[in-house]
């Protein structure tokens, strides 16, 4: 068998792996060209994952799934698994989105990072992440897909918390951490399922088996993913992590927890689409999730003055929309995973903007004290822009292709469904454009805010050319997705989609969604553009409170897991030392007590304890005789 | 062909180390280098060991036998079946890494000494152990391992060493009698049943070597089975109810934390690490092989306590504000998942709960050894204490601690990983319920880690602890072996699972009849 291009995705993966070893391994030698490797590693990954790209690109539907045999993995005598990639169209829209946008944002943070004595750490850290991601998409088994899935969790965990010295961030990034492995927990657990009822890991055994399976069994396999991809994609109810993990250098909420790790969840479901179609009750709670959570986040994202964590809300309530969609079955799937690459290049985009404000404004995130930028960061303002457009879906920029799409297929089916679903997709829509105008807005227009000592420059070219960059994906991903007929190539990974009409005329849908957005643009024009800007956040009513303090997210899970945690923790401490600990030491003593009469012989402890234990020895020997005999 | 006798080897070398050490002036003065020179021998012949018994079949392999008290059919039987020489392996892998941590740990070099000399003593008979073919051989043995643990704790240990080394004798001389009962009840029971078969060739066998356990499940077979249920049972509660004192099970636990926190580090390391998997051992070994019956009647009791050991164990690691009393809840709660593996009676768990021996000896012996690292610099062993921000002084032990950390959390890419996911989802076909819920120790385990990491490693770097030395080369070399085997199997694991399926599939045969017809395939 000679070299294929697809048996050369394992470098794509042991490349970043192996730069990140040897980067925590050489240590302070290697501060000085730490980040040079850094670079490197993902940007020939990237080549490579070219390469197996173009080989792919052309071929027939049926050519184009390989399963590559990597070794020998686990064989249990009950089960025997290999570690193997599928080299698919899929997962290699994965890889390009990683490998690419990872490139780019490694560039960025070159610059971004440049006077932090940590960054080959950085570096480091941020290489582990790239190989765990792409483990995780390129990997043809769940269990394989769990080590990538824990992995990319621990790079998170490092980065969130990169500057721990900080109590709040090493809070932070412990809060992921455990929310996503409360995730993990229902991926553990539909391994467990699958291996009962299918015998299998891989993909091929599992998805293939699903048609067969009981309905309740596929429910049950769908809820437990769907747990775990509430977990990673930070969606209800375990989304409340997410806000915090802006903790990390904002290179790491461009490329975590905006562009990759957060949209593993949806790659997840829509891995397992034959699965889902299997149970319409898991499908639903899909959709529902992602529905609840997209209002969500684009409610949240309207009252936070932190320029981050209104994008992160952002990501929460885009995912959602992708969600919605993969929940939607095929003819959903397609356009979740078109809307996770656009929004990929949009939102890294957007982040990295935020990250070049922030080295402006002296990591200052507060959008009350900026303002008027547009005037001082020319092109931070244009990329930002495109980011922007991008987002609200205005045609041709790329959110429209993807979003309005997603929308669209929400308002297909039957019964209520559509009609719910349908009107949170567009109705978020509206409040997508509302908060991310006020941002944009807030940020760049209106009357400079921020201190007189602070003097806002341009980023350097290191740091802008990558934002250029993804602002040109943002501009025309979109449309030359479409045009190349992606979702058509995607079919051998997600299955075929039968056409089907939206209850409501698609250019109605169009039209309503436009309207909708230009509404919430227009009305955040005149209140934070043209109105001037409250420097400290006005007074409120209970409501926007509540939305301020993210629905009082936190306090619910401090009522709900935190505080009976601890008390369930106080209560067993207690037991374990006196109950538990006290029953042995109280049958010590009685039976100390007893060897006391029973002794015949002098003191001592070892005499009595030779005492007790020749009776206890004898009364069990005669227990074993009176029963045997 | 005269062949080596390797086990014999491996079992007396370590003897003499120790003798050697205790009796030869000239040695005592290098006791240190002479003691890890005298185990990485040891180390040698494992090595030796391993390629033998690769080139064996059967699967209990390399065995030798000879009459001891034939009298009362006690014999001098020795032989390693798969599990064994993984948990061999284990014992002298660790125990020049123990000796190699506690370098400089004393402060006389007769002290050294006599540790290095009590820890190579312990090697023999844990080595013994995993190698005992003879029931009774075993018991002496299981017994035996108490002396130089109950020096290594009361002598050598710190606050509260010579309480801690009482309760853990109480403790283990108790189970010990108990199980001295169920060793007269199986002699008096294989006696009775072997008379039976009069005319048979094995009365003849059979007197003189009742108590191999070769005898008992090969040839014995024909007895073992006859057995009378009751006395089976009991016979089979007390064994296991001293095995489950050694590998503490809820609620027989309270005597870990409180020797793991008197004694070394490295101490533990050997206790919790290897000492305590001779229970769960022996409930592989001598449980499952002598009592299929009685193991699957008691099974529904025993997988609860399991269940519960694994969430108490979390719950307590969580809550303790003392390191080394935090690792061994650590450990009853991993102690959880083994017996749970084990008594679930499907190869899959069963082999996760060997390989989880192997991996939790690996991880939580790392563990202790990096919070002895950080007891030496600290001089205090409470959490809230040694922090907070060290990571920005000592990064490189903060990163080992972190490292350690996640593979007792079971991070996939660590070896642990596998053996728990292979316990959770392997006890799955079985007991759904159970593990189910024992799946949730994942999450405290998160917790319990993160916490101590939290606590110790993150926040504003304290001024005070400014000079605080990382780590040596010497603790580099202690531990990296350790982390790099973790990570190796987790990768690879064929190695140790090929030595370990065997035992498994031929052990769950024997519960429940030919394997596969009702595991893993749902139809």
């Amino acid at each position: 068998m000679g070299v294929t291009p697809e048996s050369l995705m394992g470098l794509v993966i042991v490349l970043p792996l192996a730069s990140a070893a040897l980067l925590l391994l050489a240590g302070r030698a290697a501060d000085r060209w730490g980040h040079l490797l850094g670079v490197f590693a993902p940007a020939a990954s990237l080549l490579v994952a070219l390469v197996g790209l173009v080989s792919v690109l052309g071929r027939d539907a049926a050519d184009r799934v390989i399963d590559v045999h990597l070794f020998d993995w686990i064989d249990t005598g009950g089960f025997s698994l290999a570690a193997g990639l599928r080299v698919d169209p899929l997962s290699l829209s994965f890889v390009a989105l990683v490998t690419f946008v990872g490139t780019l944002i490694h560039v960025y943070s070159v610059a971004y990072m440049a006077k932090d004595p940590d960054r080959r750490r950085f570096f480091a850290y941020l290489n582990l992440f790239v190989a765990a991601m792409l483990l995780l998409v390129l990997a043809d088994s769940y269990l394989l897909l769990f080590v990538g899935w824990e992995g990319v969790g621990l790079a998170s965990y490092l980065l969130i918390g990169f500057w721990n010295d900080r109590p709040d961030y090493a809070l932070a990034a412990k809060k992921a951490f455990i929310a996503n492995r409360i995730g993990d927990v229902g991926l553990i657990l539909a391994m467990a399922f699958m291996l009962k009822q299918t015998g299998g890991l891989t993909f091929a055994e599992v998805l293939g088996k699903a048609p067969d399976l009981s309905e309740s069994w596929a429910l049950g396999i769908g809820l437990a993913l769907l747990l775990a991809a509430c977990g990673k994609s930070a969606q209800f109810p375990l989304q409340s992590w997410l806000g915090d993990a802006m903790a990390g250098p904002t290179p790491v909420s461009a490329l975590i927890h905006a562009a990759t790790m957060v949209t593993a969840g949806v790659y997840l479901i829509v891995r397992s689409g034959p699965l889902y179609a299997a149970t319409e009750g898991a499908r639903l709670a899909v959709a529902i999730v992602g529905a609840i959570t997209l209002l969500f986040g684009a409610i949240v994202g309207s009252a936070k003055d932190d320029m981050k964590k209104v994008l992160a809300a952002s990501t929460m309530s885009q995912i959602g929309y992708m969600m919605l969609a993969a929940g939607l079955g095929p003819i959903g799937a397609a356009f979740a995973i078109l809307h996770l690459l656009t929004h990929g290049f949009f939102k890294a985009g957007l982040f990295l903007g935020a990250g070049s404000v922030m080295h402006a404004m002296n990591d200052g995130v507060n959008i009350r004290r900026m303002g008027g930028l547009a005037g001082v960061m020319k092109v931070t303002w244009a990329t930002f822009m495109m980011g922007w457009l991008a987002i609200l879906g205005i045609p041709p920029f790329a959110g429209f292709w993807s979003k309005d799409k997603i929308i669209e297929t929400a308002f297909i089916g039957e019964g209520w469904q559509p009609w719910v679903l349908g009107t949170i997709a567009l109705l978020g829509a509206g409040i997508t454009a509302f908060y991310m105008s006020r941002l944009f807005f807030s940020v760049f227009h209106g009357k400079a805010r921020w201190d007189a000592d602070l003097h806002p420059h341009e980023s350097s070219r290191l740091m802008t050319w990558p934002m250029a960059v993804l602002a040109l994906g943002s501009v025309c991903l979109g449309w030359v997705l479409a045009l190349v007929g992606f979702t058509t190539w995607l079919e051998p990974s997600i299955g075929h989609a039968e056409e089907a009409a939206p209850v409501l005329a698609a250019p109605i849908i169009t039209a309503a969604t436009l309207l909708l957005v230009v509404a919430g643009a227009a009305a955040a024009w005149r209140l934070f553009a043209v109105r001037e800007v409250a420097v400290l956040p006005p007074a409120a009513g209970p409501v926007v409170r509540a939305v301020r303090a993210d629905f009082h997210q936190d306090s619910v899970n401090d009522l709900v897991l935190v505080k009976p945690g601890q008390a369930l923790a106080t209560g067993v401490a207690l037991t374990d030392t006196y109950a538990v600990d006290g029953a042995v030491r109280g049958v010590g003593w009685l039976t100390i007590g007893v060897g006391r009469v029973v002794r015949l012989a002098h003191n001592g402890n070892v005499r009595s304890y030779a005492a007790i234990m020749t009776v206890g020895v004898m009364v069990l020997v005669a227990i074993v005789f009176a029963g045997g005999l | 062909m005269l062949s080596i006798p390797w086990l014999t080897l491996l079992i007396v070398w370590p003897c003499v180390a120790a003798l050697s050490l205790w009796l030869i002036p000239a040695l005592r003065h290098q006791g240190r280098q002479t003691a890890i020179a005298w185990s990485l021998v040891e180390l040698v012949l494992a090595i030796g060991t391993t390629v033998a018994w690769c080139s064996d079949t059967g699967n209990v392999r390399l065995a030798f036998r000879a009459d001891w008290i034939p009298q009362f059919g006690v014999s001098y039987a020795v032989g390693l079946t798969g599990t064994g020489l993984v948990m061999v392996l284990l014992s002298t892998v660790l125990v020049p890494i123990v000796l190699l941590a506690a370098w400089n740990e004393q402060k006389t070099p007769r002290r050294s000494t006599h540790y290095a000399a009590l820890v190579l003593a312990l090697e023999a008979f844990m080595v013994a152990v995993f190698c005992a073919r003879d029931v009774f051989f075993f018991y002496v043995l299981f017994e035996a391992m108490l002396i130089p643990v109950y020096f290594l704790i009361g002598s050598f240990g710190g606050e509260g060493r010579k309480k801690a080394a009482l309760k853990f004798l109480i403790y283990s001389l108790v189970g010990g009698l108990v199980m001295l009962a169920g060793v007269i009840g199986l002699w008096s029971q294989a006696r009775v049943r072997a008379s039976l078969f009069a005319d048979s060739a094995l009365v003849g066998l059979g007197s003189t070597r009742v108590f191999s356990l070769d005898w008992l499940t090969a040839g014995g077979v024909a007895v073992i089975p006859t057995m009378n249920p009751t006395p089976e049972r009991l016979i089979f509660l007390s064994f296991f109810i001293a095995f489950a004192i050694k590998a503490p099970l809820f609620p027989l636990h309270t005597w870990l934390p409180d020797a793991a926190h008197a004694a070394r580090p490295g101490t533990s390391v050997l206790l919790v690490g290897v000492l305590d998997k001779v229970g769960t051992f022996g409930m592989m070994a001598l449980c499952l092989e002598l009592f299929p019956g009685a193991a699957r009647w008691a099974a529904p009791v025993i997988i609860p306590f399991a269940v519960v050991s694994v969430l108490w164990g979390g719950i307590m690691a969580i809550a303790e504000k003392d390191i080394l009393r935090m690792i061994a809840y650590t450990s009853i709660s991993h102690f959880g998942f083994i017996v749970l593996g084990i008594f679930a009676f499907t190869s899959t768990a069963h082999i996760g709960a060997s390989f989880y021996m192997v991996n939790h000896g690996l991880s939580t012996g790392a563990l202790f050894l990096a919070a002895g690292f950080l007891i030496q610099r600290r001089g205090t062993g409470e959490i809230d204490a040694m922090g907070p921000g060290l990571q920005r002084t000592v990064p490189v032990l903060a990163g080992t601690f972190l490292a350690v950390g996640l593979s007792a959390i079971a991070l996939p890419g660590f070896s642990t990983f596998i053996s728990e996911f292979n316990v959770i989802a392997g006890s799955f076909a079985t007991r759904p319920w159970e593990a189910g819920i024992a799946a949730l120790g994942v999450v405290l385990a998160a917790l319990y880690i993160l916490l101590a990491y939290q606590k110790i490693f993150t926040g504003p770097p304290r001024e005070d602890l400014a000079g605080t030395r990382d780590l040596s080369g010497r603790e580099r070399w202690v531990i990296g072996p350790l982390i790099a085997a973790m990570l190796a199997l987790g990768f690879f694991p064929a190695p140790a699972l090929n030595a370990l399926r065997p035992d498994a599939v031929a052990t769950v045969e024997h519960i429940q009849g030919p394997a596969g017809s009702w595991e893993g395939s749902g139809q």
